[in-house]
Parts: C-alpha cells; structure tokens; sequence
C-alpha cells in the first residue's frame, strides 16, 4: 500500500513539474497568479518526491521483498542503517534521491526567494520545474523504484558489501546536494537570459545559492575520498577514476563561479562570463550523471548497465545543455558590459583565478572523456591514469597557486603589484624558512615534493597574512589592531579561511605523497616488523560472526614512543552473498596515520601485511573541512543572507501588503 | 590603458595560458597514457619491455602460486598465455578462473611485472574491457559474470 501511494506521489510531482514548467514559459511576463502556482507547484513537487522517498525507506526499513528494488539490494540481517542507505544504494533508488534534492531546491527558492523580481522567481521555478519533470520522467519511465515481485521472496539479496558502510550514509547526500544544488545556478542564468535583464543583484541572489553548493560539493568529494581511502584498501585517497573526476569538474567549474560572481556583484563586470559559468557547472553536474549512471564507465559507482538509460540522460543532458548554450548564444550579446578595470587589479585577480580554474577543469574533461571518445570511434582500450592528470593539472595548479596570495591584497579597479609584493615579501621569507625546516627536520631527498610543500605553505601563511594586514597587525598598537580584526567583516575572514584550507590540503597532499613509507611483508604470529618509527607486533587471529558476515580479525600491536596501539585489521566475507572484503586498520597519530592492510593466510600460517605510512595524510580532508565552513561562515554574513535586500527595500516605504 | 588595449591584453594572456595547456594536454596525452591490451595483442604487437600497459584476461585455472607476498600466477585469453608476477596482496575477489586486470609492464624475460591488480568489485561486475575481449575471442560464458 504505502509503495504503492509512494509511486502515484512521484507520478504526481513529475505531472505537476511538467504543468508548472508549461504555466511559467507561457505566463512568465504577465501575472502575479503564475508566480503563485509555481511557487506552491514547487513546495508540492517538494512534498511529494520526498513521501515518494519516505515510501521507499519504509518498504526497506520492514524488509519488503514484494518490492523488487528491495529484493536485489537489501536483506532482513542488515543492520538498521544499511538497511535506510540501501534505498540509494543502487540505480533507481539513487535516482530518487536525486530528484529528490532538485526539488528540495526549488521548494527552497519558492519559501525563500519571495524577495526577487517576479519575473525572475517565476522563470527560475519554471527551468527549475522543467528539470524535475525531466528526471522524474526519466526515474518513472527507465528505471522505476516503486516495481512490485509475485510472489514475493521471502529473502532480499544484499546490499554490495562494499556499500555497507556509515560512508553510504553521508558521501552521496552531500555529494548529490552539491551536483544537484548547482541546479539553482543554471535555472538563475538561464532565467536572466530568458528575461534578458541582469545586474549586479542578480548575481547577489546567486551567490548564495553557489556557495551553499559548493560547500556540499567539497564535502561530498571529501568524504568520498576518505571512504574510498579507508574501504577499497589500496591506500591511496585519489585515483583519477572517471567517477571522482566527474564530481571534481563541477566543484572547479563552481569554485571559479564563485569568484567570478563576485567580480559581478561587486563591480558588475563578467556578467557573460559568470552566466556562463553558473551554466557550465550544472552541465558538468549532468555530465557526471551521464557517466556514473549509463553504465559507460566500469566502476563501483556504476550500478546502471541498462542501455536505454545511458541513452535517454544522454538525450536529457543535450536538452538542457545544447538549450542553455543555444539560449547563451542568441542572447549573450544582449547582455550589457559594465565596470572598466585595469589588468593588475582585484577584478584581473579573480579572471586570472577563472582562467586557471577553467583551463583545469578542461585538462580533467579531456584526461576523462578521451578514452571513452576513442574507444566509441578506434575500438582501442585507453587508460588515463594519474601521470596524465599529475602533468596537466598540476601544470596548471602550480601557477594558479603562485599567484593566489596576491589576490585577495589587490585594490579593485587598480592594484598596484609593487606594493602588494612589499606587503607579501615577509611572507615569501617565512614561507622558504618553514619550508627548508620542515624539509631539514623530515630529512627527505631532493624532489619536486618542496616545490609542492613552499606553494601549500605560501597559500596557507598568504591567507593569515592577509587577515594580519587588514587588520594592522604590527602597524598599529595592539588595541588598535585588535579592534579592527574583529570589525572585519566576515566575508574578509571567511575569504582568509578558504585559502587556508586550501593551503592545508596542499601541504597534506604533497606530505602524505612525498614521504609517504610502504611495507608489504609476510608475518608469523609473534613476529614484529618496523616502519618508521613504529613497531608493529602481530599477535594473532581471532574468528568473529557479526550479524551478517563473518570476519578474520587480525591482532596487531603497535609501539611507538613508549605508548602501545591496538589495531585490528579484518577479512570479512557476507553471509548472504558470499563476497569477501577486507577492512584495512587506520591509526591516527597527530595528523598522521598507520594504515594496515591483512592479506590471505599462506600455507606455513603467515600472513602477507601491507604497512603504510602516511606522514600528515588528515590534512587533505581537514583543508577541505576548512573550505566548507569558510563557505558557511560567507552564508552567514548579513550582507549575504537572502531576505536582507527586502529588508532594506520595505524599510523607506510602508509595506504594501 | 584603453578599452580596446585593456581587451587585447586580456585576450593575450588568456591565449597564451590556453595554448601552454593545450600543448601539455598533448603531450600529456602522447606519453603518459596507458593501453590495455590482452596477452595475445602484448604477443602480437611485440610490446617493448618496461612500456606501462594494462593487461587484461583470465586468472588460467590451477597457475596461481603463492610463497609469502610473492603472487605468480598465468593471465589468458584463450589463445596466449603470459606469466604474472606481483608482490603484495591481492585484492578480495581475484580467483582463479575469474576476470583480471593488471597494471605492469613486460619483463625482459617476457614476463609480466605487475604492480598493481584490479579485480572484480563484486561478483556481478567484471572489468568491460575483459568482457568485450572474451566476447571477441568467444570465451564469453555468461554465467561467470552474470552480468
């Protein structure tokens, strides 16, 4: 019953999507009535994909076999949490979720956005109702959740074992929040093309929308590299894979939204380049949805192997990209240029951001399209791996990096790179000091790994400096200086903190792959071997049965500094399905870890043990931690908040209502 | 400085970053891509040794031998046979008689060094380019896949 009136909501928000989308590219120009619609059609798709969703999570929670999305992917032993992230843990349910989230941000935009033009509101619902009519179309139609079984099995098959993790629970809704968040942006852009009127304050009313994304987005990714770091075993956190290549293009296309908007915003220049921005990002969102969902790449992500649907999102992703980019180039011209500047300035900072941004994100599209466009023309099998993406990208980030301290040290309009030099020259100073004492202390060999850790150091320190100089730090009393760093206002800080954390993520990237130390021996019970500085003893094997698998837990004890650490590293194989996986040991000392992988036994009882360990590795997801609340920190500033502009408008006249 | 100056001096630097990446992405791509070829192609097309290549196939029934973190084992696609070697473990689902592909290079003694192996995630998925191989080569059950 409850699946039942689950699959007629989705059919009805997908029915009220397509009409909404209809009344508002009809009505858009004329009355207050089609804002209304739209904006109670947006609230109810809302409403209703999310019971559609509730539908779906009580026939896996009760372990409803009559329901066949639940049959082939979850089972009455797992535990309560596998059992809820098994409804998108797989193809349609994930569909689902998707839609879901889309909604979600237009029912968003309809609560929250009463304050934009209505004209604009009315176009952004109706785009944003189109792609909910488009994708829930597609979830109804080529890969339905809601299928019923008769008879039903009495027993599910399991959730991919692999999948059993608290990781399924949080990467994809983070993940998707951000893909799906960018959404908004496009529907903005391509309502401001429609309409063809756009300011300042238009970009204003997207930032927000942006930067909320973007902070999903870089914990999404962040929380998806650890997971594939701690469960796939291999020890490395990044692998250039397709997949993850398809969730970082929209994250460097928005991060470089987000600058350009603010170029917008504040100086009302880039308006074509921003509006492009807003819509390549949400095309590179779908982009990533093509690949994960059609079955082109071979990956753990890929659940869909059906053809048609490859196709049909294939179709979806040219009606929205070919129409915006159609759409842009009818109507771009239109649009009026404003704010001169001079190339070193603020505003030459930030394009020169964009710049580096976009041409990144083209080296990451081609090192991840190219296979696949030469297997569908030549036949031949390709692999891009990470020597490619080290080459280009790191080619491009490297320069970007250099020069990304100067920016926020710039004047708008006209900057003057001497001085900013002077200002920033202590910073070189203490920069190379730290550099050569990290790399004196840590006595590695000569490589491009102090390079890499002088433009993490130079970034991070940049950022503090610049929060210092605002401020007046040792140019003023203390007093003084202390009083102006706390009236700064939070966009200052929030800026300061983003490139910290990027600076953090660089010093832990270029640490953990530099000096990184790896042991891959055979050990008897009893036996200890050495890493580092740590004294790993291997005590022995204990057999476990948990709820739905049973596991070898190896024993193993690790000295270091007087202190012992007990680690267990397992080999699982689930009951149900009968797969084996193995679930590496993680010790964290500091910002460091010891990373211990079990291998099968031999035939005289040893044990093959694969050591890592990674000098500083935490430091790449605590900088993207810091990226994200930077994000929310810059939400939280007044002059952003959505609803201030109205505050403002209604405080002179009395309010009309 | 001019509108007209300002605008050139921006398309300038803008062609001049594009053109340096275009031209590493080209380079880029000439050398630091890597093919994947079944032990018949490495035979066949005389891969020189120590080229990074993938190699794809099945693990040959009753060749996997293991003596501590050594692994040798025999990749085939029917037609060729090549002897593997790989130090370390090998991931959860590699089994003899199943899909593998392993990343390495041909050894002067024309075998292959392997450093790292993927194999299946799970038990319906199976690397697509070992698929579409034994498709080829008509060693294609679908039972032991089953997908």
């Amino acid at each position: 019953m409850g699946i039942e009136l689950g699959h007629f909501a989705l059919i009805l928000a997908t029915a009220i999507a397509t009409v909404s989308s209809l009344a508002g590219f009809w009505g858009w120009r004329q009355s207050d009535r089609v804002a209304l619609l739209l904006r109670q059609g947006a609230v109810l798709q809302f409403i209703l994909v999310a019971a559609a969703f509730a539908a779906l999570i009580q026939a896996f929670v009760t372990s409803d076999f009559s329901l066949a999305l639940a049959y082939e992917h979850s089972h009455s032993q797992q535990p309560l949490l596998f059992k809820i992230t098994s409804v998108w843990g797989n193809h349609e349910g994930s569909m689902v979720l998707w839609v879901m989230i889309l909604v979600l941000m237009g029912a968003a935009v309809a609560l929250f956005g009463r304050n934009l033009p209505r004209q604009l509101l009315t176009l952004v619902l109706t785009i944003q109702s189109l792609l909910a009519a488009a994708f829930g179309g597609f979830t109804l139609f080529t890969s339905n959740p809601f299928l019923r079984l008769t008879p039903a099995p009495l027993e599910g098959q399991e959730l991919n074992p692999i999948l059993q993790d608290i990781g399924l629970a949080i990467h994809p809704p983070l993940l998707y929040t951000g893909y799906v968040g960018f959404s908004i942006c496009f529907s903005f852009a391509v309502a401001a093309l429609i309409s063809g009127r756009i300011d300042a304050a238009w970009a204003r009313w997207v930032r927000p929308w942006a930067l909320l994304s973007w902070c999903f987005l870089t914990l999404g990714i962040a929380m998806g590299s650890y997971w594939a770091y701690y469960e796939l075993g291999w020890g490395g956190w990044w692998f250039w894979d397709p997949v993850e290549n398809a969730s970082f293009m929209p994250w460097l296309a928005g991060t470089a939204l987000l600058h350009s908007a603010l170029v917008m915003e504040k100086r009302n220049a880039l308006k074509i380049w921003t509006i492009f921005l807003a819509i390549i990002t949400f095309s590179l969102s779908l982009l990533g949805t093509f690949m994960v969902r059609s079955g082109v790449l071979t990956s753990v992500h890929s659940f869909a192997t059906d053809p048609t649907r490859g196709l049909v999102i294939l179709a979806l992703l040219a009606l929205f990209i070919g129409g915006a980019f159609a759409l842009f180039a009818l109507r771009a011209s239109a649009l009026r240029v404003g704010g001169l500047f001079a190339p070193i300035s603020r505003e030459g900072a930030l394009i020169l951001n964009n710049l580096f941004l976009s041409t990144a994100t083209v080296a990451v599209l081609v090192g991840t399209l190219y296979p696949l466009l030469l297997e569908a023309t030549t036949g031949k099998t390709i692999s891009v791996g990470a020597p490619f993406f080290a080459l280009t990208f790191g080619a491009v980030m490297a320069p970007l990096l250099i020069v990304l301290p100067f920016g926020p040290f710039m004047a708008w309009k006209r900057g003057d790179l001497v001085a900013v030099t002077q200002r920033l020259a202590w910073v070189a100073g203490l920069t190379v000091f730290v550099t050569i004492l990290i790399f004196a202390l840590s006595g590695g060999s000569i490589s491009l790994a102090p390079l890499g850790l002088l433009l993490g150091v130079w970034v991070a320190l940049g950022a503090i400096a610049e929060l210092i100089d605002r401020a007046g730090i040792g140019r003023m009393p203390l007093r003084t200086s202390w009083n102006r760093l706390v009236g700064l206002p939070r966009s200052a800080f929030s800026t300061a903190l983003a490139h910290f954390g990027l600076g953090v993520s660089v010093i832990g990237i270029v640490t953990a792959s530099a000096w990184q130390l790896e042991l891959i021996t055979t050990m008897q019970p009893g036996t200890t071997k050495t890493i580092g500085e740590y004294t790993v003893r291997f005590d022995g094997i204990k057999d476990v049965q948990v709820e739905n698998y049973v596991a070898e837990v190896g024993d193993f004890t690790v000295a270091s500094g007087g202190h012992e650490r007990q680690l267990t590293p397992e080999r699982r194989v689930y009951t149900a399905s009968g797969t084996p996986t193995t679930e590496a040991a993680i010790e964290t000392y500091g910002f460091s870890q010891l990373y211990l992988q079990l291998g099968e036994q031999s035939a005289d009882g040893s044990r093959t043990v694969r050591l890592w360990f990674k000098p500083y590795v935490t430091l790449i997801w605590l900088g993207a931690i810091i990226m994200a609340l930077a994000g929310g920190l810059s939400l939280s500033d007044r002059r952003l908040r959505v609803g201030v502009a109205r505050r403002v408008a209604t405080a002179k006249p009395a309010p009309a209502e | 400085m001019t509108r007209k100056q300002r605008r050139l001096s921006v398309i300038a630097g803008l062609g001049l970053v594009l053109a340096l990446a275009v031209g590493l992405i080209l380079f880029a791509l000439r050398d630091q891509i890597v093919f994947f070829y079944s032990p018949t192609e490495i035979h066949e097309k005389a891969v020189a040794a120590g080229t990074a290549v993938r190699l794809g196939g099945l693990v040959k029934q009753g060749t996997w031998k293991k003596s501590g973190d050594q692994n040798d084992f025999v990749v085939t696609d029917g037609t060729t046979d090549m002897v593997a070697h790989y130090t370390g473990i090998l991931p959860d689902l590699f089994r003899e008689g199943q899909g593998v592909v392993v990343e390495g290079a041909v050894a002067t003694d024309g075998s292959f060094a392997a450093t790292n192996v993927l194999a299946k995630h799970d038990e319906k998925y199976m690397p697509k380019e070992v698929v579409d191989e034994l498709k080829a080569k008509g060693e294609w059950q679908r039972g032991e896949a089953g997908g």
